[in-house]
């Protein structure tokens, strides 16, 4: 019953091994029938985002066996060169492990610190394995208890409420002036990349229309048509600030594309209504008298950065609130695991006495020839209620006592003081 | 007089504004459905402390100034309680539950006056008091919106963010939210003042129709319409409309207290 893991993620391995050795859902099912298959692993879960590609599994022997097997299954799989991925893969066996997963699925292993994104793909793993009939009792319940730290990580600590990337501060901002994104309508001056983040970002939250507005109008065309917006000449700030109640401008250029009186007039024109100018120029677009002006809202690249920064600060405090939910599942993961392996030891014990007695009463009564049979049959039940008394009583504690079994967690100390290899297995 | 509803009320009201403002600062979902909770129970509960207090002193609530501040506070929490139903936002709770608590404390723990309960005036008469009593609950709702309004407002223009701005409600549904307040409230106010004109035109014999209250009364209805009209449109949008809502307010709580306490002849405590 130990739990084995192997895997990369984006702290060991560079994105070209990380995308070599991703899966596919089809790819995720046919590795997991081949684990089974091959006897490697009797339980097996795949989990594979962009920034991460683990196997999770429960191995008929020891964990630390399989794990050589394992990191070479997934080198043939991926037909990647074992040099290659022996020098990015982990390997975490049985309570680190455990550990692991949960931390992966609070966040904290995220490269962005309480991103909410894994949560959905950890249970989305699970649901596919589970499907597939690849988890048995142990990965059930250790994905069970991951899915419920994430949970918990989540509605208790404020991990995952604030923006951590400057995109994505911009478009929160504009959520507190205007509340839901999705009647309202933005203009992007630029066509870079964050340009296309902000968008990326302003389209996952429903705006209704988009307006592009650029210097090069082949790549205006090529951003409107990758989000479904319309592109708007270049220069006509009549018409193009009418309507937006978002401006995203990251434009190259020496001087404000956006002066004072183009804004001041837009304003006039739209009835004052409010206006969310976000400024990723650098240097800025939008001259800095704009925000002078009424009901218009400016925030630079400075002013977005300097929100990250405190949120990611306040996000990093809550890491050790969010470790103790995850030490506690844990622990409470461990005892759980140790009561099914105690239990299948006493029993296992039980047997073993069982078979032992007969032996020995054969042995031992062999010369007793004055015995009558009810006198054998009374030895024998004497026998049997002393073995039940030493074997019962503690198993029964054991069943209760979750403190017990806390105590006794490294059972296969017990297993190699009781058992022979054979009885073992 | 039974203490049970005056106590159960104020433990209610206390532990809404408590979890109010936890989930003001944790943004936990379930300790905002709690404090609404707690409130609809303190609503419960101080509805029947209005009527045991008023059958206890055999008259209405709004016999004395503590039996209408208290009425006030009833009403200013059931207006909040829709509010926060009708817009589904609890964040305004942690701001507006001090108000509630303050007129239901300075009502319940204050004796009643020793004046001669005043005769009976019938069905018309006390839809009069109670709409204008709900009106002016409404146009305080409206005020505290407005005063968050201008904070948020204030704390996103100067980019000093902390932490409760990303709780608070976006500024457009704070302004829409004053909106229905006041819509509440010029409703009310309309038909609770058109009933008092009846009622007076009833009793003609004993009540004059030159009363400063009337004065005040239509200043403050033109003042919440203009209100309504400026709030959607050009120049006025956002904070400045805000700033119109703070001052209209003021005039309702010179009409509530200087004018019904030393001008009018014919009203009181309401």
């Amino acid at each position: 019953m130990e739990i084995v893991l192997v895997g990369l993620n984006h702290r060991t391995a560079p994105v070209e091994v990380r995308e070599r050795v991703s899966f596919t859902a089809e790819q995720a099912r046919r590795a997991a029938e081949e684990l089974r298959a091959r006897g490697i692993l009797e339980e097996t879960l795949v989990l594979s985002t962009c920034n991460r590609s683990e196997v999770y599994g429960v191995p008929p022997e020891s964990s630390h066996e399989c794990a050589p097997g394992l990191s070479t299954f997934l080198s043939e799989f991926h037909s990647v060169r074992p040099d290659i991925l022996s020098v990015s893969l982990y390997h975490h066996y049985d309570h680190e492990a455990v550990r692991h997963l949960f931390r992966v699925s609070a966040g904290l292993d995220s490269m962005l610190l309480g991103e909410a994104e894994i949560l959905g793909q950890v249970r989305e793993a699970y649901r596919f394995a589970h499907e597939q009939g690849a988890t048995g009792p142990v990965l059930n319940r250790l994905f069970q208890g991951a899915l419920e730290v994430g949970k918990r990580v989540r509605t208790e600590t404020e991990l995952g409420t604030r923006p951590m990337s400057v995109a994505s501060a911009g478009v929160k901002l504009a959520e507190r002036i205007f509340g839901k994104l999705n009647e309202r309508k933005a203009l992007v001056l630029g066509a870079g990349t964050i340009s296309e983040q902000v968008v990326s970002q302003l389209r996952d939250r429903g705006i209704a229309q988009l307006h592009v507005m650029n210097r090069s109008r082949d790549r205006a065309d090529e951003l409107a048509k990758q989000f479904d917006g319309k592109v708007v000449g270049w220069g006509e700030w009549d018409t193009a600030l009418q309507s937006p109640d978002v401006v995203v401008s990251s434009v190259s250029a020496d001087e404000p594309v956006l002066r004072r009186d183009i804004v001041e007039r837009a304003m006039a024109a739209r009835g004052n209504r409010a206006l969310f100018l976000m400024d990723l120029g650098v240097p800025r677009n939008i001259d800095p008298r704009v925000a002078e002006l009424y009901n218009v809202y400016v925030y630079n690249t400075d002013d977005l950065c300097e929100i990250v920064q405190q949120n990611r600060n306040a996000r990093e405090s809550e890491v050790p609130r969010a470790q103790g939910i995850v030490d506690e599942h844990v622990t409470k993961f461990l005892s759980w695991q140790a009561s099914v392996e105690l239990v299948g030891l006493v029993d296992a014990l039980r047997a073993k006495m069982r078979e032992e007695r007969a032996s020995f009463i054969r042995s031992r009564m062999e010369p007793m020839k004055h015995l009558t049979e009810t006198d054998r049959a009374q030895v024998e039940k004497l026998m049997d209620e002393m073995l039940e008394k030493l074997l019962l009583e503690p198993a029964e504690r054991l069943r209760g006592e979750k403190e017990l079994r806390r105590k006794i967690q490294n059972v296969e100390a017990l297993r190699d003081l009781f058992l022979s290899n054979r009885e073992k297995t | 007089m039974n203490h049970l509803f005056p106590i159960l009320t104020g433990l209610a009201y206390l532990l809404s504004f408590g979890l109010y403002v936890r989930f003001l600062a944790t943004g936990k979902k379930l300790t905002g459905r709690l404090g609404t909770l707690f409130l609809g129970m303190g609503l419960v509960a101080h509805y029947f402390a209005l009527l045991e207090r008023s059958r206890g002193l055999h008259t209405v609530p709004y016999h004395d100034l503590y039996g209408s501040m208290s009425l006030f506070g009833w009403l200013l929490a059931l207006t909040y309680l829709g509010l926060e139903l009708y817009h589904r936002q609890q964040s305004v709770g942690a701001f507006v539950m001090p108000f509630i608590l303050a007129f239901f404390l300075a009502a319940h723990l204050a004796p009643a006056d020793r004046l001669s309960p005043p005769a009976a005036h019938g069905a018309t008469f006390a839809f009069h008091v109670t709409l204008s009593i709900l009106a002016y609950a409404a146009f305080a709702l409206s005020f505290v919106l407005s005063l968050i309004f201008l904070g948020e407002e204030r704390l996103l223009r100067s980019h000093k963010l902390g932490n409760v701005v990303w709780r608070l409600p976006p500024l457009e549904l704070l302004e829409r939210m004053s909106k229905s307040s006041v819509l509440v409230g010029l409703v009310s106010i309309a038909i609770g003042t058109a009933l008092g004109f009846v009622w007076v035109d009833r009793l003609s014999s004993e009540y004059s129709f030159y009363d400063p209250k009337y004065v005040v009364t239509l200043l403050v209805l033109l003042l919440y319409v203009l209100y309504l009209r400026l709030a959607g449109t050009g120049a006025w949008r956002g904070a400045r409309a805000s700033r119109l809502c703070i001052f209209n307010f003021l005039i309702v709580v010179l009409s509530f207290t200087v004018v019904n306490l030393y001008l009018s002849h014919s009203h009181r405590y309401f």
